[in-house]
């Protein structure tokens, strides 16, 4: 029998893309109920934010607001601009996560690829664990335990390594430091970090992993030119999800840093440093009207940032294992 | 064939995963320039066993080990040898073709070189005579910055294959490196594999019958018989495991009787 295909084609018909039954529809109805909802708050969040800020926008001046170095409710007409603490925000998530990154990677490495199954279930299990910690436990951790052990090594590192102008101290004080902050920062967000590096690391092709160790790799060399590379994206994004939840950190970094509205750019060990989060939160007590509108602009702001961090974030993972599809 | 030919030898190899003892005794010989095949039903232990020549079974959390594998009359398994130093002598090619995803063609063939933290002084010169003798050099020579997994399957099991020949290996094994390819892909692979046997000892697991008949000088067929640890039940000349087998067992599973 021979395959006659030269008859006129059949004409194309409409396929069922909508659910059919009772159930399914309900079901739809419900998933996209809830995901319209994740986005209407956001901009009703967003939306809030704005209409309560746009008077100190428009009376500080949007780029005075971010970039000046001023904030001074006593003063008439009142005076906010919230370089200080942006800029404190970025450093010590920067500190955080300099020091979570190396320490979640070899954490996610161990669990992964080291330890027999018992301990890595028990290290997955705590690990978890430590994200779970409330920020405020954290914080009080940081207050009254971990601040004077911290200040400690920061004397040390002064003393060996003043020279290096991150190290400078001129005060002699060392506690309530962006340094200080940094670390209980890291404590934060080595679980984030480690937790989604794990992941990724358990998805990846073991075969890989075997044939850089039959081409005479050790573990360090495989960690470093072949899992990391090709983890690369999705590692990125972990560290960029722990880069947000340091920027918007609030009450653990308030109980450790000294907030202080004069930019410290650089010096670390010195006892001044800022936190939009935190300011905000130790300011709204006694702010008047008009201020409270000054620190829902630095919500704004902070708000913007930490969005176009996530925003990076989802790029990355999703740009950088184009093999991955 | 003599004692002194062999430049790769198993002495009594027996491999544990946890409490199951899963390859008892095998003691096969693996003379200069020729290729061995390993054959055997599913779960018989051979590709456990390949991988003790290059000590790869022991980077399972579980794994045990007993016996000698000589490599130059040295055991590999010796005190104080470092298994990587084992792994640049023994070079291996695995069952699914896994070039690196994140680096391009060339990168991939001077991967091991850069694992190893050696380094080469004629790169360039490397990458094409390991192309050449994985016989892939005409099909990637103009694209060699090109990511590794643009290759169709075949081509990225060859490269795979000059990945580790760039090493410089004495011995290289080839764990099914047929069974993810199409039969084109194969022959080509084949053809790599005899081109190769002059210069270095290949040990080869295979499914596939024709296979081991066509580029086999010897062939051993494993067996592991309920639940017990695999073993060697017949080894020899590829024509007399194929054609005279000894065992009954042999004969039935290379006819397809079972398998």
């Amino acid at each position: 029998m021979t395959v006659n295909v030269e008859r006129p084609i059949a004409v194309r018909r409409k396929l069922a893309a909508k659910p059919f039954s009772r159930a399914d529809r309900l079901f739809f109805g419900v998933a996209k109920a809830a995901a319209f909802s994740a986005i209407v708050i956001v901009l009703l969040i967003l939306a809030f934010l704005l209409s309560r800020s746009a008077s100190t926008f428009a009376e500080q001046g949007i780029i005075d607001f971010i970039f000046g170095s001023t904030w001074d409710a006593s003063l008439s007409p009142i005076k906010m601009q919230l370089w200080p603490m942006l800029w404190g925000s970025i450093l010590i998530s920067l500190i955080g996560t300099v020091l979570a990154v190396p320490m979640a990677i070899s954490i996610a490495y161990f669990i992964e690829f080291m330890a027999p199954k018992r301990v890595a279930k028990v290290a997955t299990l705590v690990v978890d664990l430590m994200a779970a910690i409330p920020s405020i436990v954290l914080g009080l951790w940081g207050a009254f335990v971990f601040t004077d052990v911290a200040a400690g090594w920061s004397k040390q590192l002064n003393a060996l390594f003043g020279f290096i102008p991150i190290f400078e101290n001129n005060s002699d004080n060392f506690l309530r430091s962006p340094f200080i902050a940094g670390l209980v920062v890291t404590v934060m967000i080595v679980p984030i970090i480690a937790s989604i590096t794990r992941e990724i690391f358990s998805q990846m092709d073991r075969d890989i992993i075997n044939a850089s160790l039959a081409l005479g790799g050790n573990r360090e060399s495989t960690l470093r030119k072949v899992i990391l590379p090709t983890a690369g994206g999705g590692v990125v994004g972990g560290i960029l999800l722990g880069l947000g939840r340091a920027l918007g950190e609030t009450v653990a970094i308030l109980y450790v840093l000294n907030l202080v509205f004069d930019t410290n750019w650089y010096q670390i060990l010195e006892s001044k440093g800022g936190s939009i989060a935190s300011m905000i939160i130790s300011k709204f007590g006694e702010a008047g009207p008009e201020e409270v509108g000054g620190l829902m602009a630095a919500g704004v702001v902070l708000f913007v940032f930490t969005l176009i961090i996530n925003a990076l974030a989802s790029y990355i993972v999703a740009k950088a294992q184009p093999w991955r599809k | 064939m003599t004692l002194n030919d062999s430049h790769l030898r198993s002495e009594d190899v027996n491999v544990w995963f946890g409490e199951r003892h899963v390859l008892k005794n095998v003691s096969l010989e693996f003379p200069s320039n020729q290729v061995t095949a390993l054959i055997g039903p599913s779960g018989c232990g051979k590709s456990t066993f390949i991988r003790t020549l290059n000590r790869m079974h022991e980077l399972i959390p579980s794994a045990g080990f007993g016996g000698k594998v000589l490599l130059d009359g040295e055991d590999i398994y010796g005190e104080g040898v470092d298994p990587v130093k084992v792994r640049l002598k023994v070079g291996m090619v695995f069952q699914k073709p896994n070039p690196f995803p994140t680096m391009t063609i060339k990168e991939n063939v001077l991967s091991g070189l850069k694992l190893s933290g050696r380094k080469s002084e004629n790169a360039i010169e490397l990458v094409e005579t390991s192309l050449r003798r994985a016989s892939i050099w005409n099909e990637v020579k103009d694209r060699l910055n090109d990511p590794a997994i643009s290759l169709s399957g075949g081509q990225q099991q060859r490269l795979c294959i000059a990945r580790s020949l760039a090493m410089d290996p004495e011995v290289l094994l080839m764990d099914e490196p047929c069974s993810a390819l199409d039969p084109g892909s194969t022959r080509r692979i084949e053809e790599t594999i005899l081109e190769l046997a002059p210069q270095m000892t290949i040990v080869i697991v295979t499914h596939n019958m024709q296979q081991a008949q066509r580029v086999a000088d010897q062939t051993a067929f494993f067996l592991a018989e309920d639940g017990n640890p695999g073993y060697v039940v017949e080894f020899g000349r590829t024509e007399q495991v194929f054609e005279q087998p000894i065992d009954p067992r042999t004969n039935d599973y290379v006819n397809g009787h079972f398998g």
